[in-house]
């Protein structure tokens, strides 16, 4: 077995390093971007999730319960391939990637802030409030910080899980890494040197993220 | 400084304050004590309006607190709270503690909330420990730090909600000096204790509350050597 392993074209990868560089781009761009936006999405309907407003509270929960219960896959072809047939406007492939990335990680997001800032004791609360903080300024003060920490750990993990979701985005013709993948391995027939590289481009970028997280915690640990 | 007429608290249906009926005057110090479950935390939090007020009126230097007009932040401002489990802030050190509500409420300089603050601590004998964070100061300690973070709003009225029964034993005794000492002051306080040396020594007056409302009221001693109500001499076997 590893005698056949060895017998691949491991060198020929090289070749095509550009093409997967170009890849790795489009990977990182869409991760990058798509929680941004999706960090700000999960702020906004995690608040919903806890708000006392019924409207704000109802939005944000269809949209989590809707985004939780189908598949990024499904999403992801439903925005590229049936929404302009709705609207009447094409999205670039792209942008649409991105649009998946943000709404599939917002909802997830929303529930680790919704679960972090139920986490702080509701003394806290009454504490900021009975000092005459007002309650934005309770939050932002006294809750949200101690909140943000309690959400590291959860964040880091729906980071790591966006990343390895935008694998999917081939299907609509994001050229990221997997796209770029495909592309060249049915071009070539080299397959198993391919998507081993592939595999070991996207542990890179995972256990980087895991290395710089676990470094952040303990900044903050410190305190 | 304070009038209560007739302060009526539900939860849903299950009312717990039934009609509380006080004055406490400027400077006085009033403990309340009674049974677990029959109120007083209600009632204090009904005095800064931690909880909305059901019925009935309470007036804190001339403001109505049931008046749905009025300002709830101002009201907050001049009354100060300390807990029972002290709810520091854990982010923040303990100047920390004691600068945010001055400076984000009141708009004070950085310098002058600092300048106070450290003058408060310096008062409870915790300036050494300004830079420390809550998790590293005894419960005693971390009480006393709670109490300055109220003071440094300079509040008018400091309710306290069983300031020392999250203490173990040997730390009660820093807590009520400070409490004492802040009562010869001149501060008004509103103090739900079971630490009848305390009520007997600082107290002006014993509230004894059961049952949502104020069972018996009197001169610390009387109420502790010559209770008239069968339920405060019930209570008073129990504890003492
Ligand atoms: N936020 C709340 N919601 C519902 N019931 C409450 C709430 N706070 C207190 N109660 C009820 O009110 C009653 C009095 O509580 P409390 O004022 O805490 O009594 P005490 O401080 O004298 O022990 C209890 O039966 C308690 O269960
Ligand atoms: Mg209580």
């Amino acid at each position: 077995m590893l005698e056949r392993f060895s017998r691949f074209n491991w060198a020929s990868v090289i070749d095509f390093l550009p093409n997967l560089g170009t890849g790795l781009y489009y990977t990182l761009l869409i991760s990058v971007v798509g929680l941004l936006i999706g960090f700000i999405l999960g702020g906004i309907f995690g608040l919903g999730r806890i708000s006392k407003n019924k409207f704000f509270y109802a939005v944000s929960s269809i949209y989590i319960e809707v985004i939780r219960g189908t598949p990024v896959l499904v999403q992801a072809i439903w925005i590229y391939f049936a929404l302009p047939l709705i609207t009447g406007y094409n999205m670039a492939s792209v942008v649409a990637g991105i649009v998946v990335i943000s709404i599939n990680s917002g909802a997830y997001i929303a529930e680790i802030v919704r679960g972090a800032v139920q986490s702080i004791d509701k003394g806290q609360h009454e504490a900021g409030r009975s000092l005459g903080l007002n309650q934005s300024q309770t939050m932002k003060y006294i809750i949200w910080p101690q909140a943000f920490k309690r959400m590291i750990p959860p964040l880091g993990n729906q980071f790591i899980i966006s990343i390895k979701d935008t694998s999917l985005l081939s299907v609509i013709l994001v050229p990221e890494l997997m796209f770029q993948g495909r592309l060249i391995a049915s071009n070539h027939f080299n397959a198993v040197e391919i998507y081993t590289t592939v595999a070991v481009f996207y542990l890179a970028i995972t256990l980087s993220l895991s290395y710089i997280l676990r470094y952040v915690e303990r900044r903050l640990d410190v305190q | 400084m304070i009038t209560v007429k007739d302060l009526h608290k539900s939860f849903g249906d299950h009312e717990v304050l039934k009609g509380i009926n006080c004055e406490i005057a400027d400077e006085e110090v009033v403990c309340v004590i009674g049974p677990s479950g029959s109120g007083k935390s209600t009632f204090l939090r009904c005095l800064n309006l931690l909880e909305a007020i059901t019925n009935g009126e309470v007036v804190i230097d001339g403001d109505n607190l049931a008046d749905p007009k009025v300002n709830i932040n101002k009201i907050r401002t001049e009354v100060g709270m300390v807990f029972q489990h002290f709810n520091l802030f854990p982010h923040k050190s303990v100047i920390e503690n004691l600068m945010l509500a001055p400076m984000k409420v009141r708009k004070i300089s950085n310098k002058e909330a600092r300048k106070r603050g450290m003058d408060l601590l310096e008062k409870v004998g915790l300036a050494e420990k300004a830079e420390q964070y809550p998790s590293q100061l005894s419960g005693g300690q971390q009480q006393r730090v709670a109490i300055a973070r109220s003071l440094a709003m300079e509040p008018k009225l400091m309710l306290f909600d069983e300031p020392t029964s999250a203490l173990d034993p040997e730390l009660v005794g820093e807590v009520l000096e400070v409490m004492k000492r802040l009562a010869m002051d001149g501060m008004t306080m509103v103090v739900v204790t079971h630490e009848m040396g305390f009520a007997r020594e600082v107290g002006d007056r014993v509230f004894f509350m059961d049952e949502g409302v104020i069972m018996e009221e009197g001169d610390p001693n009387q109420i502790f050597t010559d209770p008239q109500s069968k339920r405060t001499k019930e209570f008073l076997n129990k504890i003492l």
